[in-house]
């Protein structure tokens, strides 16, 4: 491979101008690839923990109730007029079992049970609907990182304590320590103790949300001892609907991927990723289509070379890797400048852009848009480096 | 039993083209020839005799269509285009009316080149062997030129020292002095007869040129794809 190479790397040295053009339109080319890919991950990225920083990833609550038909006598014709029914609270049965195995499920990076239920919220006169959250503190954690989000007081949920959103203690004039009754209905109260106010981000939340205790939870929604949501967080966010399914199939249970409660979000991500593949791929097209005409063009010059190598004893073989050689070089080189002026690119976009967002360097997008590069340059140079490898040598020397 | 001094022979050699086409035409109508380790020999003839053909099917760069050509005692028609290669890389050399050099290259590797794409980088020997090379040819100094750095009468004493380096059996030579001036002329013929007296090696060299062909020790004529005469 010694001779190959050294030929190849002389002739790209010798035709200077035509290596420097290609050289650069395979690097604009790459660090197009490697900006619009890294832009778009990176916002999506942004929109998914955006999404999902309130979120669990699989959510799952008992099967809906629904209305058993009787069977009517054969030979009767029946009419049905049916009316969805109210679907109450209803707990998970055996949570704690489905809870030990979610555990153990492969994929499954927490799992945090959940009790939820409307109530109200009144201090003084006035009053707002609220949706009280019972939950075991460490594993809600995992779910959703609550710590992160506190702007006043402390995340303290224990013996009559609760947290609420900043939007319901601005309505309601609650400030740290200061005393909330809760009304389950039914007479069914609580005061509880403010520790601490959360900010999430999301007003809906920030507004209603209440997390207290499970004990405490249970009480005020009469589900002693029971649950109505366990939310999950896996490892690969986009199996998510997978693990969904399986669990489904596991419990019988109702469980739902995030990518289904926000199936708008998802469709608008896929179309995203697709039109980002597309552009990389007509990309990698044109800078391969540019590599195959500029060595196209360097086998014709040198064909009286070729043939003169040929007569000399190269065999068919080292011609096509000499041609071969320089479509990865070619590849390489101007695919290792593009990936860093891209990586310039976002750094530039990063510190003088319009900050919305930050762009993370994906770690494998250099690599992988070289290697797709350098493929790409190898398999456009297989066409005229096959041709220099069947050239006639006789014909080849009389060319002139 | 091969007789170790033949170089090259031919047997009924033919060469067609265009085969199983209307248009078939044959060039070469059976040759036979011999040629041993010392020869120094001219093929004449007027154009369109079929000489560049021969020189070709000589020269390993076609194959015949009928006939044997034995290289060293070899015989070459039904090899592939890798054997061939490899045959030709390590026992012709050749020059052409034109010198050929490759310009991304000095005349130094020129002069290795046939050597390194067989055997890859040159060991210290052969770069002795091409420098001693350019040396014969009166070069030694002029071996980091480029090739169009150089004279075209340079140029030429570098693809004889290019045709040299790896030793051949047979110097090929097709129309080696018809773009040089008279006195080049003379000293590029010169080097011929040295080599060929030096390494033993058989020169073959097609010649427009009666007075060239006159200075040869053979003259092989050829009119009309046949040998006409040998002297």
């Amino acid at each position: 491979m010694w001779i190959e190479t050294t030929i190849a790397m002389r002739f790209l040295r010798q035709g200077r101008a035509q290596t420097l053009l290609i050289l650069t339109g395979i690097a604009v080319g790459v660090s197009v690839i490697v900006f619009v890919v890294a832009l778009i991950s990176g916002l999506q990225a942004n929109v998914i923990e955006r999404t999902l920083g309130t979120q669990s990833h699989v959510r799952i609550e008992a099967p809906e109730e629904v209305n058993l038909i009787a069977p009517a006598p054969p030979g009767t014709l029946q009419l049905l007029l049916e009316d969805r029914r109210a679907q109450a609270l209803r707990p998970i049965v055996n949570w704690q079992q489905i809870r030990d195995v979610l555990d153990r499920l492969p994929g499954v990076t927490a799992v945090s049970p959940v009790v939820s239920g409307p109530a109200f919220g009144r201090r003084g006169d006035a009053v707002q609907s609220v949706a009280i959250v019972g939950m075991d503190l460490p594993r809600y954690l995992r779910v959703i990182p609550l710590d992160e989000k506190m702007v006043d007081g402390r995340l303290d949920i224990g013996s009559g304590n609760a947290v609420v959103g900043r939007q319901l203690a601005r309505e309601l004039g609650l400030r740290t320590g200061g005393k909330l009754r809760l009304d389950g209905g039914d007479g069914r109260t609580a005061i509880v103790n403010v520790a601490g106010i959360f900010e999430l981000g999301v007003r809906d939340l920030d507004s209603r949300y209440v997390y207290v205790d499970l004990k405490q939870a249970q009480s005020l929604l009469d589900l002693p001892g029971g649950v109505t949501v366990i939310d999950v967080t896996v490892a690969d966010l986009f199996g998510a609907d997978r693990i969904a399914a399986r669990i489904h199939g596991l419990t019988g249970l109702k469980a739902e991927s995030w990518m289904e409660t926000n199936a708008q979000l998802m469709n608008a991500l896929s179309s995203q990723s697709m039109s980002t593949n597309m552009i990389s791929f007509f990309v990698a097209m044109s800078v391969a289509l540019g590599i195959a005409s500029v060595l196209a063009v360097s086998v014709t010059q040198r064909t009286r070379e070729i043939g003169i190598l040929r007569a000399m004893g190269t065999r068919r073989r080292q011609m096509l890797m000499v041609f071969l050689v320089q479509g990865a070089v070619l590849g390489i080189a101007g695919s290792l400048i593009g990936a860093l002026a891209g990586w310039g690119l976002i750094g530039i976009f990063n510190t003088f852009g319009p900050k919305l967002f930050y762009i993370p360097m994906p770690p494998g997008l250099v690599p992988a848009s070289m290697l797709l590069v350098t493929i790409a340059g190898v398999i456009s140079a297989s066409v005229p480096a096959s041709r220099a490898a069947r050239l006639d040598p006789v014909e080849a020397i009389r060319h002139a | 039993m091969p007789d170790p001094r033949e170089v090259l022979r031919l047997e009924g050699l033919r060469k067609s083209y265009n085969i199983g086409k209307p248009n078939e035409v044959e060039v070469l109508h059976g040759i036979d020839l011999r040629v041993e380790s010392s020869d120094f020999a001219a093929l004449v003839g007027p154009s369109g005799s079929g000489k560049s053909t021969l020189l070709n099917q000589i020269g390993l760069l076609d194959s015949p269509t009928a006939g044997e050509l034995y290289l060293l005692g070899q015989p070459t028609r039904e090899m592939d285009d890798e054997a061939r290669t490899a045959m030709r890389g390590r026992h012709i050399g050749f020059v052409f009316q034109f010198h050929h050099l490759i310009g991304a290259f000095t005349a130094l590797e020129n002069v290795l080149m046939p050597y390194m794409v067989a055997h890859g980088k040159p060991d210290r020997e052969t770069l002795d062997r091409a420098r001693g090379l350019l040396a014969d040819v009166g070069l030694e100094k002029l071996g980091d030129r480029k090739p169009d750095e150089l004279s075209g009468g340079q140029q030429q004493r570098v693809a004889i020292a290019r045709a040299l380096v790896t030793r051949p059996a047979l110097l090929l030579a097709d129309e080696p002095t018809g773009n040089l001036d008279t006195k080049t002329a003379a000293e590029v013929f010169g080097l011929f007869r040295r080599f060929n007296a030096e390494f033993g090696c058989a020169v073959l060299l097609v010649t427009h040129d009666p007075r060239l062909a006159e200075t040869c020790d053979r003259t092989i004529t050829l009119v009309d794809g046949r040998i006409e005469s040998v002297k």
